[in-house]
Order: C-alpha cells, then structure tokens, then sequence
C-alpha cells in the first residue's frame, strides 16, 4: 500500500494537470527504507511529449546526489498519461529500474488543464511484473503535543 | 587508472550489495571489462551487444553513464578516458510512455 500526504498527493495532481497535453513526471523521496514519501520533487519531462516522460540526465545526476546527500531514496515515482489510462504501459514496464519505488500513473484524459478529479494509481513494478497497490490517503502528520516537562 | 564506480540499485544484485566498487582501466571502456570480470553479467546490463558482439556495442539507450559528473555521451562515449580517481556513476533513466 502506498501511503501519502494529501499536501503531496495533490501536488502530484497539480502537476500533472498543469503539463497537460505533456506528461508530467517527478519523485517523491524519502529517507531509505522508510517507505515514507516526504519531499516532492518535480522534474522536468526532457522528452516534452504527450506519449514519453525522461528525466535530463543532467538533472537527474543532481537528483541522485542529493538524495545520496539527504540519505533518501526515491519513495514515488510519478508520471502522467494524458490520453490512456493510468495504467503502466509496455514502455513503462520495460523501463521500470527502482524495484523498491511505488510507481504512480496518475491520467488526465477526462478534465486535461481543468479541474476535476483524475486517475490517481500506484503500482510496484518488479522484473516486468506490475502489481497494484491501495492508495491511502493521509493526512500531514502534525508534532504530538509534548507534555510540560 | 583506478576509479570508483557508483552502482545503481538495480545493478547491486551483481555487486553483492556494495554501492561502489573499485573499477580499472584508461577508458570506460576498458572500466566495464575490469567491471565484468568482478562482477560477471554486470557489462550486458550496460552495453548493447552489436550482432551478438558486445565488443562492437554501445551504451544502452536507456543508461546514463557519468565520468566526474559529466555525461559519457558528450565526452566521447565507452571511449571517454578515465583518470586515477575519477568517479564512474552509472544511472539508469527514469522514463517511460
């Protein structure tokens, strides 16, 4: 199950809707192991196309870096379909490298640029395997009140 | 030329876990034969046999080779030369349709 903020979540959705007809793409890192998505990152789609997404190389060097930096990890993957489902496509598939990422579609082909709800799916994909995942949907964590000392 | 090489997640089956290896050679070339011979299988994961001859081959499209943080794919290629403590980073790219 992939559990998100709803601050995340609809930054994802923000940035999908804003690049359509292109696909929008980005990651969500978080510290290893955590599986907790915190810092939003989005990317630029080198390719700027309505069928493809690629992160620069160049950016995605510096992306790396810092996440080795923060000791993170990419939690989320994110893309856009603009026309299809979100479902993963063969291309997708076959290029899927992060076997520990939860890879979100989110597809913008009802409301495009407008508001109004969008696919928003998660999947593992493993050795070409793909495999959904629930979506969950929280809230920020907020600090716990702390006791007076 | 001894050189650290930076492997990506999905390539640390080859490596026994290890983020970085130790690799060798005066070209990137000659760094991912050093590579394969400690790491059996890890060249073809990188490189694109041509006619079934992975000596003839290239960078596969969908991997990003970087030498000190510059990208192989303007420095000249598997032909890009490497010095004594230079950094390899191998990337794969995140994409898709």
């Amino acid at each position: 199950m992939l559990r998100i903020e709803q601050d995340t979540y609809d930054a994802i959705v923000a940035h999908a809707k804003k690049d359509h007809p292109d696909e929008a793409c980005g990651v969500v890192a978080g510290p290893e192991s955590s599986d907790r998505p915190e810092r939003f990152v989005p990317m630029v789609n080198a390719a700027s196309s309505p069928t493809f997404y690629e992160f620069d190389p160049t950016d995605l060097l510096r992306l790396y870096r810092e996440m080795d930096d923060r000791d993170e990890e990419p939690v989320v993957i994110y893309h856009s379909h603009t026309a299809t489902e979100a479902y993963p496509s063969r291309t997708d598939i076959g290029l899927a490298m992060e076997p520990h990422a939860h890879y979100v579609l989110v597809s913008t082909r009802e409301h495009g640029n407008s508001p109004g709800p969008v696919e928003f799916r998660s999947y593992r994909i493993v050795d070409g395997e793909v495999t959904e995942e629930e979506v969950s949907v929280v809230e920020p964590a907020t600090e716990e009140p702390r006791s007076p000392r | 030329m001894a050189v650290e090489v930076r492997i990506p997640t999905i390539l640390r089956t080859y490596t026994g876990g290890e983020k970085a290896v130790p690799g060798d050679g005066t070209t990137l070339s000659e760094v991912i034969d050093n590579l394969e011979k400690n790491h059996p299988g890890i060249k073809d994961r990188l490189i694109e046999a041509k006619d079934g001859d992975d000596s003839q081959g290239d960078l596969r499209r969908f991997v990003n080779v970087y030498v000190n943080d510059e990208d192989v794919r303007f420095t000249g290629g598997l032909d890009t030369s490497v010095n004594d403590g230079d950094q390899v980073v191998v990337l794969p790219a995140v994409a898709g349709g």
